[in-house]
């Protein structure tokens, strides 16, 4: 990666953020997309030392981490009690914190962020449970454009085995409960889910992800995250 | 979800927007108490009392931590929890709900702060459009003479001084107030806020704003909305 040249410049998807200069962003931002299950935080694990062993500084980062809202939100989700238009912009500010405190001086100072998740993540939840997407999309406007979004993607019934390896199994959100979408967990994974990845399916284009079928083995994403992430570092 | 100006509810929602001391709060509770008195439902909502966001706010402002966009996020994310909870449930049976501050405060404190203007209006879409918004004008020295005469002292969100206009507290709240207030002014026509003089005395606002709502209430039920009649509309 080298940054002597002006060919890399980050942009905003939409106002973005006061007191940010653009230029002083010499950095690469990666984010690993997909639903609940689809193992992406094992990838993020799995590219963290492989990026630093080839000499890159590395953030990794994730949603609800945020000092400013992520305990808040952990408490808020545990009642089940806030309404889908105030859990859509608590997750706004636990991503805004995390862009401008963490990710943006990561930038700054050369590293690669590599995050498991982004804002598409978040609009595809909130247009599930009822947003106006024209409305949750420009919300994002704050984010920057990363310069690749890896979308690991699965069908919901590749997912279901690698649910109940958990020991928790079906979870209260990632079956999308709040919802009342089935009549028990499994029920309503499966709509949740199905819905979720439409909505993601649905930003393909807009959004130019790279779609990466994740009923293969870790091992073989792996290698292929590996080599994409490679030329995209190579490229610019 | 529905969006800014496309709600149809029963209920009246009256808000009251101004700079610090201009005397917003008394003349919204003494038509809380005329209201009530007349026999409506009344509901009130505070800005910033959603016991969820809460915490997270006032940790934010008590280590500092807040920028101008998470500032703006954060409200937002609480009126959004209020409007949710508190607002659109007592719209729908049929109450008065009465608010001291809205989205108007949020459009002129995080523009101050240099957020974008389109995006932070955007971001309130949300919201339920109200149905008579009240400006209290003040020049701003008499409300300056109103707060820091009596208040023990400012904090530092509400002094702006995340934004370094002065060292000195007071000095950086009047320079704040007054670029509030330019908002305030510029959003008059833009959202037809309803302007009260708020150097007249009080009973002389408190008239005309009781006078302004009456003319809001004449399909206002004083008892609950059944539930079978609003499926008839």
């Amino acid at each position: 990666m080298n940054n002597n040249s002006n060919d890399h410049q980050f942009e905003f998807y939409g106002e973005g953020l006061p007191d940010v200069d653009l230029s002083e962003l010499i950095g690469r931002l990666i984010v690993i997309e997909g639903t609940d299950g689809v193992g992406r935080s094992t990838q993020v694990s799995m590219l963290k030392p492989w990026l630093e062993s080839n000499g890159h500084a590395v953030l990794d980062t994730g949603m609800t981490r945020s000092e400013l809202a992520g305990s808040g939100i952990k408490k808020a989700k545990e009642g089940h009690t806030l309404g889908p238009v105030a859990l859509a912009l608590y997750y706004a500010t636990d991503f805004a914190d995390r862009l401008e405190n963490q990710m943006i001086p990561a930038l700054r100072a050369g590293f690669i962020v590599l995050t498991d998740r982004y804002i598409y993540s978040l609009i595809a939840r909130a247009i599930v449970r009822g947003a106006d997407p024209d409305w949750i999309k420009s919300v994002y406007g704050l984010a920057l454009k990363p310069d690749a979004i890896f979308y690991l993607r699965a069908s919901v019934y590749d997912l279901i085995p690698r649910v109940l390896r958990q020991p928790s199994g079906f979870d209260y959100w990632e079956s999308g409960m709040d919802q009342h979408l089935g009549d028990d967990r499994f029920d309503s994974f499966v709509e949740y889910q199905t819905r979720i990845t439409g909505v993601f399916d649905s930003m393909i284009d807009q959004y130019g992800f790279e779609v990466l079928d994740a009923s293969h083995s870790i091992d073989w994403i792996y290698k292929e995250l590996q080599h994409r992430v490679g030329r995209m570092l190579r490229e610019h | 979800m529905q969006i800014y100006g496309e709600h149809n509810f029963p209920g009246k929602l009256f808000i009251v927007e101004g700079i610090d001391g201009s005397g917003k709060s008394t003349q919204l509770s003494l038509l809380q108490q005329w209201l009530k008195r007349e026999g409506y439902m009344v509901f009130f909502s505070e800005w910033n009392s959603s016991p969820l966001v809460k915490e997270t706010t006032s940790r934010g402002k008590k280590k500092q931590m807040l920028t101008p966009a998470t500032f703006s996020l954060i409200h937002a994310t609480d009126l959004a929890d209020r409007i949710e909870r508190h607002i659109i449930p007592p719209l729908k049976a049929g109450a008065i709900v009465l608010a001291d501050r809205y989205i108007y405060t949020a459009f002129a404190r995080d523009t101050v702060r240099g957020v974008d203007a389109g995006w932070v209006r955007h971001l309130y879409r949300f919201a339920v459009k109200p149905t008579m918004a009240f400006y209290f004008r003040v020049p701003l020295e008499i409300s300056l003479k109103r707060i820091l005469g009596g208040r023990a002292g400012l904090k530092y969100y509400e002094a702006g001084m995340d934004l370094d206009l002065d060292d000195d507290i007071e000095q950086s709240f009047r320079l704040f107030q007054s670029r509030i207030k330019e908002r305030y002014e510029g959003m008059v026509d833009e959202f037809g806020l309803t302007v009260i003089d708020a150097t007249r005395p009080i009973e002389e606002q408190q008239d005309e704003v009781r006078a302004l709502v009456e003319r809001q209430l004449r399909d206002v039920p004083k008892l609950p909305i059944r539930i079978e009649d609003l499926e008839e509309d």
